[in-house]
């Protein structure tokens, strides 16, 4: 558990390191998730001690935006001036993107899956 | 410090509400509260546990005048591990490797697809309807996780805040919506249904892909990494040229 908290904290941080070094858009822990997958994927696979303890991890992931969404209160009076556009702003592109790329996806899928 | 005595429960809720006990404590309380309230609607994904935990913890706040700040101080702990948690998502994904592999392509398509959809159908209905500038760039970064998000608004000239707010009700519309949408269109594999769930909604449309099953969860959270990519590299080269385009 802690070996595991300690090595995805190592990659984070190796993360967050190349990001600002290369002054990069992308934060720090998506490009030490991709340097862990790629670190996974030359060992062949993870621990069984790091497979547990990201499982414990992820399965409170809705837990960890609580936080940030409580930053709502701030932006109550924004919100209230310009409800209509946002509401079916981010409503409408929400789904909408899903079904895109849901259409795309099992399209192109398909296609490939028929092909001999 | 000297011993104080404290009067009334107005006093010892002000007393409690400076030191970081109090926030952390509400959060993992108001989100377990959250979790027990969805079990007990059966799952339903209109009983979002992010939904339910974060207006229970606003009413609270608002009801004791405590600012967020305050708040945050405590909650804080809890939003660290975002960090660590993103990072953990190599994980699951490394599991579906060689579904990854043979998909490459198509999923690559559909990601692009699929992220200019969510950006620019969001920009061009919030112009439609008349919102302000600093709102349409704050709007334009929301189907990305919060931290990529917050960097690409601030690059464009939004208000980080306000993006994390809007990431945050993306996901939630995404997990309370997607099901039923699936089901309209007659969505089944759960690699498209991850995928498709995490170019949308992030994290949290993630988060609600690992209760639907194990490989939903990890093409949901291959999709957020990638789409986190692409919208950081896309919005800063795509969005100048369209809001003078719009204006």
């Amino acid at each position: 558990m802690l070996a595991a908290l300690t090595l995805l904290l190592l990659f984070q941080l190796a993360g967050e390191a190349i990001a600002l070094f290369f002054a990069l858009p992308v934060p720090g822990p998506v490009i030490g998730m991709g340097l862990l997958f790629a670190a996974l994927a030359w060992r062949g696979g993870p621990s069984a001690e790091l497979r547990g303890t990201a499982q414990n991890l992820l399965q409170h992931l809705s837990l960890l935006f609580v936080p940030a969404g409580v930053g709502v209160m701030l932006h109550a009076q924004r919100m209230v001036d310009e409800w209509l556009p946002l509401v079916v702003a981010l409503v409408a592109s929400t789904f909408l993107a899903i079904a895109v790329t849901a259409l795309v996806l099992r399209f192109l899928h398909r296609h490939e899956e028929e092909r001999p | 410090m000297t011993p104080r005595t404290v009067g009334s429960i107005g006093e010892i809720w002000v007393y409690l509400a400076a030191s970081p006990l109090l926030g952390l404590t509400l959060t993992l309380l108001a989100y377990q509260g959250a979790v027990w309230v969805n079990k007990r609607c059966g799952g339903h994904p209109l009983a979002n546990p992010v939904l339910i935990a974060v207006a229970a913890l606003v009413a609270l706040l608002w009801a004791t005048g405590t600012p967020y700040r305050t708040y945050f101080d405590g909650a804080q702990f809890v939003h660290f591990l975002l960090g660590p948690a993103t990072v953990a998502l190599a994980i699951p994904l490394y599991a579906q490797l060689g579904r990854l592999k043979r998909m490459a392509g198509p999923l690559l398509v559909a990601l692009l697809a699929g992220s200019l959809t969510a950006a620019l159908s969001a920009v061009l209905i919030g112009k439609l309807l008349g919102a302000s500038a600093a709102t349409l760039y704050s709007l334009a970064p929301k189907s990305v996780t919060t931290p990529i998000a917050m960097g690409i608004a601030e690059r464009l000239g939004g208000l980080p805040s306000l993006t994390a707010v809007l990431v945050i009700l993306t996901g939630i519309l995404g997990a309370v919506g997607a099901q039923g949408l699936y089901a309209l269109l007659r969505c089944r594999d759960p690699a498209v249904q991850g995928f498709a769930l995490g170019v949308a909604s992030h994290g949290i449309g993630t988060a609600r892909a690992f209760q639907i099953s194990e490989q939903t969860g990890a093409f949901a959270a291959l999709a957020m990494g990638l789409n986190g990519l692409l919208t950081a590299a896309l919005l800063p080269v795509l969005m100048p040229p369209l809001m003078r385009w719009l204006a």
